[in-house]
């Protein structure tokens, strides 16, 4: 009695979005799979897709639960197909006409000539795809969305959904800097599995950053990375992350502990200018205050000074404040503490406050979930990059600082 | 050759067992409800006499000897029982449970669970120990001093140190206590005000952290490097004129052993800050490494593990605390000491940090200790390093052939008395990750082992330490049921999952209640407050 009460007997609706060209560019070296031109040269120089059998991977562990969930998709390859190698019977939304095969569409596109593809022709998926089956998922009523994909599908789901339904990611893509992605394929199935049937309560949401890397910029090694916005994901004990401190309760004591210990360490007069990011806003929330998560804000004396300002605003304000810090969390699942949606707190703003003015917060799980890759830094200033490299005392808790390596 | 007894029984055993482990195993399980669910009104175990008219006269009564205001208005809301019923009780209850002296304790890494002699409790529950009252003139209780000063001056020869104290009651409190100490030393330094930083390593016990944390210093935690020592870099990094000095673990919670451990205290001590190592589980490293030859300035070791006392829950405990001539003005009052032939205590000890724990702590723990060190000789305690670092060897041959189960970092290097492995690739492959393997392995008899400290460093983590006790048979049947649950999730893990099977409760549905005030109860009355008024 108490058993079925506590896992709820009800069946619950799992979304299932599979963007089935994901990862295809890295596989061939390219740094990325968006847009049309660089998915046919990395078809042509013999890629596989290889996003359907990840999302095939996270799908058979939930097989376990099989009776329990109902799983609502898209035809073919954007998930009905992977549901039904998994064993289930999916019901599907949405409908494909022949029309749509790859090397037909592309023959089209660019006028006749068909493409020579190493895989077999499969059917055609865009981003707008993607978008519309995440909508009439939401529309469906699912209690969670699991996409196999990468950054850019990661993206038109946030465009679809926003914060609306919980959704998490099994890294599929070339770029997965976004923190919406389980450690494996495998581990995405056990979190949704516990969040659906197993243990909903082991499982809380939390906010996980999508990040906007340009593509074109990026394959030409220039890093324009924005933090694009937040979808609600699922976190289990050492599944959507490498460790656990204290379990998910813990993490959010854990992050009201930062934000306690910075305030605490707030000098009076003094400028402090906080990045974007969840553990940022710990502390603007305890100060009463509203943080503009996507952007920089800045508070001196518990007082709001700046909101959402620019690198311009920053260099402003700095002028009439002699003593200043830079407060930075890890934004993204790649370690960055400079350099990923926070360019407002450019070289120029650095070197004004001093690299010892700089303040690095996380929780220590978030420091963890890194799996001892070092935090990075990529200001856009090569000598500032490597003025920052050795150590930051990471402020981990009350009273608690971790050495952490910084890298470039 | 004839079979010795310990062959016969194993060979005994064997017949019983498949594949090494008791596979038919079934623990006794009652359906026992809580003592405070028993029970019937006027029902008694001991009917207490009342004192005779004449002797009541003479003394008065009884409850007038209990000052006023600590009398209880009413009667306490206790079971009401008759004593065959209470004794049922708990020993159903004690059925329910693995206990200590049923099967091997290997599973219990981090906590050196080797076998206490019994002999050690008659020593203990004699008369001449168990009647010694704290009120005591000195000269009525030399016997114990002198074991108590014995006890120290062995404990200092081990670890090189000048001085001690016995008194801490448990490891972290000796923990505590070095934190105490550092604290006053600087403070008579007049450093105070500029020195508030402690360092410690993540693979260092939590109470490294938490202690100092507690005597008001802020904690600064290295993380390890690749080889899974803590970072020399780092280290160097975090050290700075505010530093007080570090509380750390060697071998660390991995096993590994730092051999380049002096180079971390120079650095402190270049920095004028001090250096404490924690050696509650010093039995890799007996009469192998001493504290002081690294360059040390305190240490500690739990006298309840390494020296026979078992390590029970918040159990009878003895932290041992010992320092140099430089930091012994600072130990707690009274000190034991010896003048001439007589033992003392000395309370005249005006820079002291004060007692951290009444009379002379736990000396229990000490009395097993002097017996554990005095039988041993000092040639015995070598051995003991050396079998248990044997032990933990031979364990880990056995334990590396496992599928699913790997041993992060020092590839190559051996580890001493414990390993931390992790079950990352099992729960990758299979779904059963080290929380469900424990919840499997107890259906063979065998204690559930540790996993790890928070946080979880090493993923899917577990950590068995064989100690010197156990004999080859016991570690084969450990790495056994290691195997044995790895083969079952790689062909049925849903089996493993469901477990355990065999044993009187289900597994834990809802471990996350255990994180949540509202959701526990550690007690009948906030049972029948939190869980009962809801239902
Ligand atoms: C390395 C280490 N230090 C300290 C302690 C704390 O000892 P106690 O449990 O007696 O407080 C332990 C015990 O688990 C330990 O393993």
């Amino acid at each position: 009695m108490v058993r079925g009460a506590l896992e709820g007997a009800a069946v619950k609706k799992l979304g299932l979005v599979v963007n089935p060209v994901a990862g295809v560019g890295g596989r061939v070296g390219l740094k990325g799979s968006d847009g049309p031109e660089v998915l046919r040269r990395a078809l042509e120089l013999g890629a596989v897709r290889d996003a359907p059998r990840r999302a095939r991977l996270a799908l058979e562990r939930l097989a376990r639960v099989r009776e329990h969930i109902e799983i609502i998709t898209w035809p073919v390859e954007m998930g009905e197909d992977e549901a039904r190698a998994a064993g289930f019977e999916p019901s599907v939304l949405g409908s494909f006409s022949d029309r749509r095969s790859y090397v037909l569409c592309e023959a089209e596109r660019t006028g006749g000539e068909r493409p020579h593809i190493a895989c077999e022709d499969f059917v055609q998926t865009t981003a707008a795809d993607t978008e519309q089956a995440a909508h009439e998922l939401l529309d469906a009523g699912v209690d969670l969305i699991l996409f196999a994909g990468g950054d850019g599908t990661a993206r038109n789901i946030c465009d679809a959904v926003g914060q609306r339904v919980p959704v998490i990611g099994v890294p599929a893509g070339v770029k997965i800097h976004s923190a919406v992605y389980a450690t494996t394929p495998a581990a995405a199935g056990d979190v949704a599995a516990l969040f659906l049937h197993e243990r909903p309560a082991a499982v809380r949401l939390r906010e996980g950053e999508v990040m906007d890397i340009d593509e074109e910029a990026f394959r030409e090694n220039r890093v324009s990375a924005n933090l694009y916005g937040y979808l609600s994901v699922p976190y289990a004990r050492g599944l959507t992350q490498s460790a656990k401190a204290g379990g998910v309760a813990g993490e959010e004591r854990a992050l009201n502990d930062v934000a306690t210990e910075v305030i605490r360490d707030m000098s009076p007069g003094a400028l402090y200018i906080l990045g974007p990011g969840t553990t940022t806003r710990t502390i603007m929330t305890r100060l009463g205050l509203d943080k503009t998560l996507l952007g920089v804000d800045a508070v001196r004396d518990g007082a709001l000074v700046g909101k959402d300002v620019t690198e311009g605003d920053l260099l402003r304000l700095l002028e009439t404040h002699f003593e200043a810090h830079v407060v930075v969390t890890v934004i993204g699942g790649q370690g960055h503490i400079l350099g990923r949606g926070n360019q407002q707190i450019s070289p120029a703003v650095i070197r004004r406050v001093g690299t010892a003015g700089i303040i690095v917060i996380a929780t220590q799980t978030k420091l963890l979930s890194l799996e001892g890759r070092p935090l990075l830094v990529d200001s856009g200033d090569p000598a500032l990059d490597a003025e920052l490299r050795g150590y930051a005392k990471v402020v981990t808790g009350l009273g608690e600082r971790t050495m952490y390596k910084v890298g470039v | 050759m004839s079979e010795t007894p310990h062959e016969k029984v194993a060979r005994l055993g064997r017949l019983r067992r498949e594949g090494g482990v008791l596979h038919d195993y079934r623990a006794p399980r009652w359906d026992e409800p809580f003592i405070m669910e028993q029970g019937l009104p006027g029902e008694r175990g001991v009917l207490v006499p009342l004192a005779e008219d004449d002797v009541t006269a003479a003394v008065g009564e009884a409850a007038d000897y209990i000052p006023e205001g600590m009398r209880r208005g009413a009667a306490p809301d206790l079971p009401e029982m008759s004593q065959y019923q209470v004794l049922r009780h708990y020993l159903r209850y004690s059925q329910m449970t693995l206990g200590m002296d049923l099967g091997s304790d290997i599973s219990e890494g981090t906590c050196t669970m080797k076998y206490s002699p019994k002999m050690h409790e008659e020593l203990i529950r004699g008369h001449k120990s168990a009647d010694v009252h704290p009120w005591q003139d000195e000269e009525t209780m030399q016997g114990l001093l002198e074991i108590v000063y014995e006890t120290g001056q062995y404990l200092k020869s081990i670890s090189g140190m000048d001085a001690f104290t016995l008194q801490p009651g448990g490891g972290s409190h000796a923990v505590f206590t070095n934190a105490c100490v550092m604290r006053r030393y600087f403070e008579a330094k007049g450093e105070l005000d500029q020195r508030d930083e402690m360092i410690t390593t993540i693979f260092s016990h939590p109470c490294d952290a938490a202690t100092p944390m507690v005597a008001g210093f802020k904690v600064i935690t290295v993380m390890p490097d690749e080889n899974g020592y803590p970072d020399l870099e780092a280290f160097q990094a975090a050290v700075s004129e505010k530093t007080v000095g570090c509380m750390i673990t060697n071998p660390e919670d991995t096993g590994i052993y730092n051999p380049q451990i002096d180079k971390y205290v120079e650095v402190l001590h270049d920095a004028g800050a001090l250096a404490f190592t924690d050696q509650a589980n010093a039995n890799g490293i007996l009469g192998y490494a001493r504290a002081r030859d690294a360059g040390f300035d305190a240490c500690h070791f739990n006298l309840h593990k390494t020296f026979s006392s078992p390590h029970g829950c918040e159990g009878p405990a003895t932290g041992a605390y010992l320092c140099t001539d430089e930091l012994a003005r600072y130990l707690p009052v009274p000190m034991v000491t010896r003048v001439g032939d007589a033992y003392h205590l000395d309370y005249d000890r005006p820079e002291s940090i004060g007692r951290v724990r009444g009379f002379l702590g736990t000396w229990m723990g000490v009395i097993r200790a002097y017996a554990w060190i005095r039988n041993l000789g000092p040639e015995g305690l070598k051995e003991v390093a050396e079998i248990s670092v044997l032990n933990n060897n031979y364990l880990d041959n056995l334990l590396m052939a496992v599928k699913g189960v790997s041993r992060p970092y020092a590839e190559g290097h051996r580890r001493l008395d414990q390993v931390r492995y992790s079950l990352e690739q099992l729960k990758e492959d299979t779904g059963v990750g080290t929380e469900a393997l424990r919840d499997r392995m107890v259906d063979f008899g065998i204690q559930s082992f540790w996993m790890s400290h928070h946080p979880w460093v090493v993923p899917e983590p577990f950590t068995p330490e064989p100690c010197e006790t156990y004999s080859k048979d016991d570690l084969d049947e450990w790495a056994a049921v290691i195997k044995k649950g790895s083969d079952e999730a790689y062909a049925d893990a849903q089996f493993v999952l469901d477990s355990p099977h065999a044993q009187p409760i289900d597994q834990l549905r809802r471990i996350e209640a255990m994180e949540d005030p509202k959701e526990w109860a550690f007690t009948w009355r906030a049972y029948k407050k939190k869980i009962l008024r809801r239902t």
